[in-house]
């Protein structure tokens, strides 16, 4: 009746009482219970809280109140996200069992939209990784062959609605954690313009490039997400002082006119199969009435190496709370110091320690400038030069990721290859811009293909009606082998 | 330029020391500087503490406008320019600290380039003021509470996370009474300011000294040693003596001195070695990325200066002038710095604009007001001026009127109706006459020399007069009686 259908048309039927609250959330829960021992994509599922929430939802309907936006809709939250009184791991060991006493900004405001918060969605650790195999509590596999990866770090949230558990989930996209699962695992990713959306209660991985973000199965959802969960917020220094977007009323307005360019950067360096799905999406849109270009940027080729120095960096600084003295594991020792080694060493996994120490370098004494301050002129460089490309485009078009979903495994013992994935992210990050995924047909192995839009800083609009131009275009591409229906 | 005070001529002579004070003071803001937590010294632990104090995953800090403000004050009350700044994160593990980072300010600290003068005139640069959080307390339970003997230790967060300005100075002070000049007077302003309360014994200033020496005539300087743990302004200057001696013992005996931090041990009189320079923490420093620039513009700058009241030096100057040059003397100048020290200045101000003498009400200020301050602050300026101007006219003697004063103090109230309830009227004008007149008979010779020109006599009957009448008489009354009786 409701599974697998868009959030906004639950939300309508919710609304118009032709479907009850907790009748959307009981098939969700059902879904869950049934699908996601295969896929584990939760690491959490709040049966009671959430028909607890569905229950206030159909008393709001029935006393004739607005139950919100969102009334009634399953949404999953990834785990890096404050819960008051829920586990919030981020796939940590250090973190396990600690129960924030808050709500993140973000699940404020889906709460208030009406929408009802399933559980805790799987991730890397601390979102570092594109696998979600970094989660200390196994990985999350991928709904189109749970042989291989969803992508991370999100991977638990795009797994949930690749599966048809849930129609809404939340992701943070610090080098591309939103948009490189959703890529691999077909559905629609977005990372909002940075200050766009509040980032309190958002476990910090790297500050200035974090950003929360929508993943759902249609572009309109991805808007409506984005809607429900943006605007300014005080306990957020570097959100922006502007009302909150309205992005859903320009989804129809089509690309006529608009100037698209196809970043040679983002199309040369990918799978032969990727490329020539966002060669289709960029004539798609020029049947659409959009002028579409060739155009190269190539300072973005320096993105990842400085994006590897900068997010370490931040992150070393961002995790050395997680040191036994007031919360999560704490392993005895006989000094302070020795417990907070022991408890650090106990309790982070390898990747996450990998990235402590590179950040800790890069911002040591005697290296700060040739590493942490080289890659922020870098960082300045790429900003300028997409600029400049923006005053000769609305938008870019390229490929989310290199390649499609690969095998568990196969890259987990090799860094630098696993960081790779991010390659096609990163410059959006850098430069705070938002950017999409957007499910564009399949590879020859049936495996979904993302194509990404990028749109300058506060180009949401922009960003979603291409975006929706390129859904209506898309080629159709196979199911998920494992789906809720 | 400040001479060697006692104690600090024992130094070898041929060397000079070079030192610069490091001031942290906690600003007295209702909240804390990133959360709306209370900013309370004293209240039960761990009470006034939130998310973003204790630094839980997922929380945010937010600038507090009114610290940013009252750092601006002690930048302007030191001459600094102020210019847009930023946060960095200084990066160090310690237990105290809830984000195992302290968020302060580096390279583009809030103000810069300042100056502070002495009372004696001499005047010490001050190279930045900027602002930063506080950390929480640990206190080592069980093993005599020495931390390395100790069971386990509590950590209080009520603090982390309260305001702090520190004031680094030039290496411009150059003896250790000269140290402690500079440290009285740096309170006396932020006190003035309204920034912060100055009080060294509740840790709402702490003071670190940079100590260094070098043969005197030299540019080049020397090593320096950074000495921490110094409570009291007796500290500062005993530990920079200890130091000064320390440091050229080592030289004349043909050793280096190492560059490191010491701990002032009160006790046994004498600095310890905490961490050399090898040994120092590499802080890692990087701008807060959760924090945006602070960049105060014109107005808020304007409305900020239009607020700060005098400094202690202008005030010292007011209370000078009221007095009048033709009064100065080392007494009055220490009474005017001690009843600035204090804010007791409104009343001699107040006084003197009331008629009252404005030495006499100074007296009054720094030597009785002063021993009560919090009673003195409360005290009604114009009863004030009115016991001052009744000792004065001598309605009141000295003594009655310290007596009515210290009333005053206890439980205010009308200072001619405390005389009265006392029994100190004055004396009638009739019973004056009387006193005169017996005070003239008893001494006949000295009463003919008056009557034949001997003016300076006056003098004589009039003390004569007043301890007849235990000072209740008034000096003007007395000498018109007896110029009426000589007529």
């Amino acid at each position: 009746m409701t599974r697998g259908a868009p959030a906004l048309e639950i939300a309508r039927k919710v609304r118009d009482g032709s479907v009850s609250a907790a009748e959307v959330v009981e098939e969700s829960l059902a879904a869950i219970d049934a699908v996601d021992p295969e896929v584990h994509a939760f690491l959490i599922v709040l049966h009671d809280d959430a028909r607890s929430a569905a229950a206030d939802i159909d008393r709001a309907v029935a006393a004739g109140e607005d139950p919100g936006p969102l009334a009634g809709v399953p949404v999953a939250v990834k785990d890096n996200l404050c819960t008051r009184g829920v586990p919030t791991t981020c796939s940590s060991r250090i973190l396990e069992g600690w129960r924030p006493p808050y709500d993140a900004t973000v699940v404020e405001r889906l709460r208030a939209a009406g929408a009802i918060v399933m559980g805790k969605t799987n991730l890397d650790e601390f979102a570092m990784g594109s696998s979600t195999e970094n989660s200390a509590f196994g990985p999350t596999r991928n709904p189109h062959d749970l042989t291989r990866v969803p992508g991370g770090s999100s991977g638990g949230s795009a797994a949930a609605v690749a599966a048809g558990l849930v129609p809404l989930a939340l992701g943070s996209d610090t080098g591309g954690s939103i948009r490189q699962p959703a890529a691999l695992c077909g559905v629609v990713g977005m990372k909002p313009t940075y200050g766009t959306v509040s980032r309190y209660g958002l476990i910090a991985f790297a500050s200035s490039l974090d950003q929360v973000g929508p993943l759902t199965t249609t572009v309109t959802d991805s808007a409506a997400l984005f809607d429900a969960i943006g605007g300014q917020d005080l306990r957020d220094s570097t959100c922006l002082e502007r009302p909150a977007p309205r992005s859903v009323s320009v989804l129809s307005d089509g690309v006529e006119g608009l100037r698209v360019g196809v970043l040679a950067e983002l199309v040369d360096d990918v799978d032969p199969a990727v490329a020539g799905r966002v060669r289709e999406a960029a004539e798609a849109l020029a049947a659409a009435g959009a002028v579409v270009e060739e155009c190269s940027v190539p300072e973005l080729r320096h993105g990842l190496p400085a994006y590897y120095l900068l997010a370490p960096a931040e992150a070393s600084s961002n995790l050395a709370r997680y040191d036994g003295v007031r919360y999560g594991l704490r392993v005895e020792a006989d000094t302070v110091e020795a417990m907070n080694a022991a408890t650090r060493a106990a309790g982070f996994g390898a990747e996450v320690k990998r990235r402590i120490m590179l950040g800790t370098y890069a911002l040591s004494a005697g290296y700060y400038d040739a590493y942490y301050g080289q890659a922020q002129k870098v960082r300045t460089l790429i900003v300028e030069a997409l600029e400049s490309a923006y005053r000769r485009f609305d938008a870019l078009l390229g490929a989310t990721t290199p390649t499609t979903a690969f095998a568990i495994g196969a890259k987990i013992d090799d860094p630098w290859a696993m960081y790779l994935s991010d390659v096609c992210t990163v410059p959006s990050n850098l430069a705070g811009h938002p950017a999409i995924s957007v499910p564009f047909g399949a590879d020859d192995d049936g495996l979904p293909v993302g194509v990404q839009v990028l749109a300058p800083a506060l180009g949401e609009p922009v960003l979603f009606r291409v975006a929706a131009v390129l859904e209506d275009a898309a080629p159709v591409a196979a199911p998920p082998k494992v789906h809720a229906r | 330029m400040t001479g060697p005070g006692p104690g600090e001529a024992a130094l070898s002579a041929g060397w000079e020391p070079v030192i610069g004070l490091e001031v942290h003071c906690e600003l007295r803001t209702r909240t804390k500087l990133f959360c709306g937590c209370r900013n309370a010294f004293g209240d039960e632990p761990n009470t006034n503490v939130c998310p973003v104090c204790l630094g839980l995953p997922g929380s945010l800090p937010v600038l507090n406008a009114v610290a940013v403000e009252f750092a601006m004050r002690i930048g302007m009350a030191l001459h600094c320019e102020i210019r847009p700044s930023l946060f960095h994160r200084k990066n160090y593990f310690y237990p105290d600290m809830p984000k195992d980072y302290q968020v302060s300010q580096y390279d583009a600290p809030i103000n810069v380039n300042g100056w502070l003068e002495l009372p004696d005139g001499s005047r010490v640069g001050v190279e930045r003021a900027h602002m930063e959080e506080d950390t929480g307390k640990t206190s080592h339970i069980g093993g005599g509470g020495r931390i390395h003997d100790a069971e386990h230790a509590l950590v209080d967060y009520n603090r982390a996370g309260v305001p702090l300005v520190e004031i680094v100075s030039a290496p411009d002070i150059r003896s250790s009474s000269q140290a402690r000049l500079y440290a009285s007077e740096l309170r006396a302003i932020l006190v003035a300011t309204g920034a912060s309360d100055g009080r060294m014994e509740e840790g709402s200033m702490r003071v670190d000294a940079n100590v260094s020496v070098r043969p005197a005539g030299k540019v080049e300087l020397g090593t320096r040693c950074e000495i921490k743990n110094l409570n009291s302004l007796r500290s500062l200057g005993r530990a920079i003596e200890f130091e000064i001696e320390r440091q050229v013992t080592l030289l004349e005996s043909g050793a280096t001195v190492v560059q490191q931090t010491r701990h002032w041990n009160e006790d046994a009189g004498e600095t310890v070695a905490l961490r050399s320079k090898e040994e120092a923490f590499d802080y890692r420093y990087f701008p807060e990325p959760d924090l945006v620039p602070v960049v105060p513009d014109a107005g808020w700058q304007a409305e900020v200066a239009v607020a700060l009241g005098p400094m202690p030096a202008d005030r010292r100057a007011t209370l000078a002038a009221l007095v009048g040059p033709a009064h100065a003397s080392e007494a009055r100048t220490d009474q005017i710095a001690t009843v600035v020290e204090l804010g007791l200045d409104g009343l001699v101000t107040a006084a003197a604009a009331g008629g009252a003498d404005a030495g006499l009400a100074l007296a009054r200020a720094a030597n009785e007001a002063a021993a009560d301050v919090d009673a003195a602050l409360r005290l009604d300026t114009a009863a004030f001026t009115t016991l001052v101007r009744m000792e004065q006219e001598a309605t009141l003697s000295a003594t009655q009127a310290k007596a009515v004063l210290a009333a005053m103090l206890e439980s205010g109230g009308d200072p001619a109706e405390i005389a009265r309830a006392k029994g100190f009227e004055a004396l009638e004008e009739s019973s004056l006459a009387t006193v005169v007149a017996e005070v003239v008979a008893a001494h006949p010779d000295e009463w003919q020399r008056y009557v034949e020109g001997e003016d300076k006599l006056v003098g004589f009957f009039t003390g004569k007069v007043m301890r007849a009448t235990e000072n209740r008489a008034n000096g003007k009354a007395v000498a018109a009686e007896l110029n009426r009786l000589r007529a």
